[in-house]
């Protein structure tokens, strides 16, 4: 994984410096809460509905062991001795004090992590595929670019003030796993043909998707961006954004809203224009740089297919049923024979979605280190991964997930919901979200058919803001405020996969009870009406939305 | 009634104004109606507390309980870990949120 | 970025006392004329200064620059970063002369605007000193080129 060398570091430390004194000059009076709180936002810091919440940057989704124990230590130090897995592959804690930000922000440094642009009107974390560098159906591993990316966005002068916050995914495969089309900018890296026979990487580029209150699905405005002009073309999206995106009105100063209202040829036209005028300026970093980066994600060296485990965990694990079905569903096919990537879930039936203590990251680090090259990642779906495990030490990584409440099989299926912190944490949400959750999570496990209903993505919201992707979910669901009471809709044929698609609410609202009924009486209505191999999206979509209306409301 | 809340500057935790001082326990908030913008410009202004604003409450068993479910959760703490809330040995106190 | 003494210097108002708050990172003589809106300019042929708002296109200066000698770049509140970009659409047209942020200019905001190309500074609210200096002497280095003269990290490491 990428390293900082001396620059990345001084660039990390004075970054903790300024915000020092930030904190410093606000404590004081010198700095007004109106002044001061873009100026958190940009080192993650929020005001929430307890104490300050503090947004920990996890680039592309990707830590060592040693960073996840770091993690750990500021749960304890600083927080509560947990913290919360986020749908953008970072990590937040809900009890921070501002006193104590420096000093996090110090901790965090000195493991090569930092909490910049991660809120804010400004480029944020950019995310990634869980399993690049891993997975078995990937053209090349996007998270150089993505690095690349990082670098550029950190501290660019000119994109601080955008009218609206701005979110980068970068994938490398067909299988889209990071809900690229619905961020502001979407890359996906492809593979062409090119002159002499041979193939040449690119940069598809997709702008204006997003979820909130107006979701809307990418366009590609670019399908091939030579990779020695990533940047530059990159730099023609946000300037016309920067300049041209609305600022009279928050609700449409997204980019989706520009895109949108000057239509996708126009903006692609000015972004053109825009690019062809920067490629004189001198802004794409030399491709040695590239080339410099990729050398940090260089495969680890695997060992062979065959070789047994020196884990010392008895042969008959293997047998065991639960970790048979463990494996079965949390396991994702790796491009070197042998292995696998691991899905530790984070979603125990009656669990809060995302939430890890200090123990449990404790336990993934020491996992990631013995037998995992010393690598994990963060999904948008609110999991962990250990992305190189070697079949052989499976019984012992399960074993020891198992002891710790990390082993609930469920990956993609009804019981692994993402939810947003809702109204128990986040003073922008109307209900809460993580209630509703577990009730899900414990009918089903208590009905038995989580299993049957095979993969289905349920994702909650607490308010329109859509944190909880509530809009790509197969079955979604919005918390709203009716009259002071908690009300939830009910949404049905969302994706964010690359078969991306918007959720259609099914009619009315639910109450706190009536919505885990209501989620329940729509997989009764998959479970009647599938045909063989159709997962609930494929049969929703053959049947529309009335046989589930009808089960709903009549 | 009225009563003021915000968050403590240095600590962000949750705050009530009390008459004279702030208090963690929304059970300490006064009426402050008519005084609201006075207190809150001057604590502001003191750096006593951030981002105070005033809320509706009723009088419930002699203390104050907010009318909107986001200042109760704020009163308490998170439903979903009772733990941590301000009163982590009351089975009940989950009915006085919702 | 931070020469010192042309920091001391740069505090120096204009003589009529109404902007004592200037700061000013040129050697040349201040200029001292009152700047009129974009269109105003683009029509008097003997207007010498210009004031760009956020929603101007910067871009119509572009043909007149060789009149130009001062550009103040509004900003009535300092999160409409805009200005951002007419400063660098300037100075990658080629121009030059004083580029001066006016309005809601906050310290915390004075490195990235000098990155941009700024080279003056006319806030609303006068700046503490020492802040100023911290600040723009804070960024042991940058990541990207933009309109200064600073060489971005990337190119430092193949150099």
């Amino acid at each position: 994984m990428y390293r900082y060398d001396t620059y990345d570091q001084a660039m990390v430390d004075a970054r903790v410096e300024e915000f020092r004194d930030q904190c410093r000059r606000r404590l004081e009076g010198k700095l007004t809460e109106d002044q001061f709180k873009p100026l958190r936002l940009m080192n993650g810091l929020y005001l929430q509905l307890h104490a300050y919440m503090l947004r920990v940057a996890v680039p592309y989704g990707t830590l060592s062991g040693d960073q996840m124990r770091a993690l750990a230590d500021i749960a304890e130090k600083y927080d509560r001795g947990y913290g919360h897995f986020t749908t953008r592959q970072n990590i937040q804690y809900n009890w921070i004090k501002l006193e104590d930000a420096g000093d996090i922000l110090a901790d965090l440094a000195s493991v090569e992590m930092h909490a910049i642009q991660t809120s804010g009107n400004c480029i944020r974390n950019i995310s990634s595929d869980h399993f690049a560098g891993a997975a078995a159906d990937e053209v090349v591993d996007p998270r150089p670019y993505a690095e690349l990316l990082r670098q550029w966005s950190s501290f660019h002068p000119e994109f601080a003030y955008l009218p609206r916050k701005f979110k980068i995914a970068v994938i490398a495969s067909k299988t889209d796993r990071a809900a690229m089309k619905l961020h502001d900018i979407g890359i996906r890296i492809v593979e062409r043909a090119n002159e002499d026979g041979g193939a040449e990487l690119g940069a598809s580029f997709y702008v204006g998707g997003g979820m909130g209150r107006t979701p809307m699905i990418a366009p590609c405005i670019n399908e091939f961006v030579p990779l020695d002009r990533l940047i530059t073309y990159a730099e023609a999206c946000l300037r016309v954004y920067n300049r041209h995106g609305r600022r009279d009105n928050k609700y449409k100063a997204r980019i989706k809203i520009l895109v949108h209202e000057l239509g996708a040829e126009e903006y692609t036209r000015q972004v053109e224009a825009e690019y062809a005028h920067l490629l004189d300026q001198g802004v794409e970093p030399p491709f040695a740089e590239l080339e410099r980066i990729r050398t940090f994600f260089a495969d680890p060296e695997f060992r062979a297919a065959e070789e047994a485990s020196a884990s010392g965990e008895p042969a008959e694990t293997a047998s065991e049923p639960a970790f048979r079905r463990w494996v079965q569903r949390n396991t994702n096919p790796h491009k070197a024979p042998g292995y696998v990537s691991a899905v530790i879930s984070l979603k125990p039936v009656g669990g809060i979605p995302g939430d890890a203590t200090a123990e449990q990251m404790r336990l993934m680090a020491d996992l990631a280190e013995r037998y995992g090259f010393d690598e994990l990642r963060v999904m948008h779906t609110q999991n962990i991964v250990l992305p190189h495990v070697h079949k052989s030490d499976l019984p012992a990584v399960w074993r020891a997930l198992d002891g710790a409440g990390l082993s609930t099989p469920n990956l993609d299926q009804i019981g692994d919901i993402i939810a947003c912190p809702g109204l128990d944490y986040c003073s922008l949400a109307n209900a809460r979200s993580i209630p509703v959750a577990q009730k899900i999570s414990e009918r089903f496990e208590a009905s038995g058919k989580g299993e049957a209903l095979g993969e289905l993505k349920l994702k909650i919201s607490g308010c329109i803001n859509a944190c909880g992707h509530h809009h790509a979910g197969h079955i979604g669901i919005l918390g709203v405020d009716r009259k002071g009471v908690e009300n939830y809709q009910l949404s049905l044929g969302g994706s964010e996969a690359e078969d991306t698609a918007l959720a259609k609410i099914t009619g009315p609202g639910f109450s706190e009870d009536g919505i885990v009924d209501a989620v329940e009486t729509a997989a009764d209505v998959y479970l009647r009406e599938r045909t063989e191999g159709e997962r609930f999206l494929d049969t929703y979509r053959r049947i529309g939305m009335t046989p589930f209306k009808e089960a709903l409301y009549d | 009634m009225r009563i003021l809340t915000g968050n403590d500057l240095k600590t962000g935790a949750v705050t009530w104004w009390t008459g004279s001082d702030w208090s963690l326990h929304v059970e300490d908030a006064i009426d402050v109606t008519g005084k609201e913008d006075e207190i809150a410009r001057r604590e502001e202004s003191a750096r006593r507390v951030n981002v105070p604003y005033v809320i509706d409450a009723e009088l419930e068993g002699g203390s104050p309980r907010p009318a909107h479910i986001k200042d109760r959760v704020r009163a308490l703490g998170p439903t979903v870990r009772p733990d941590l809330t301000l009163k982590p040995a009351d089975p009940d106190i989950g009915k006085w949120v919702i | 970025m931070t020469d010192p003494a042309t920091t001391t210097e740069g505090l120096q108002g204009d003589g009529q006392g109404h902007n004592s708050g200037l700061l000013r990172y040129r050697h040349d003589a201040i200029a001292d004329h009152a700047a009129v809106t974009v269109d105003a300019f683009v029509e008097q042929d003997d207007a010498l200064a210009v004031r760009i708002e956020p929603g101007d296109e910067a871009r119509e200066l572009i043909p007149h620059l060789d009149r130009v000698k001062l550009v103040e770049v509004n900003f009535p509140a300092f999160g409409d970063g805009r200005g951002y970009s007419s400063a660098r659409i300037l100075r990658e047209a080629g121009y030059e002369g004083e580029l001066r942020a006016v309005g809601d200019v906050l310290v915390d905001q004075l490195a990235y605007m000098r990155r941009c190309g700024f080279d003056s500074f006319d806030p609303d609210a006068p700046l503490d000193a020492g802040d100023v200096e911290a600040a723009l002497a804070r960024w042991p280095d940058v990541y990207q080129s933009a309109a200064d003269d600073r060489t971005p990290i990337w190119t430092k490491r193949h150099a």
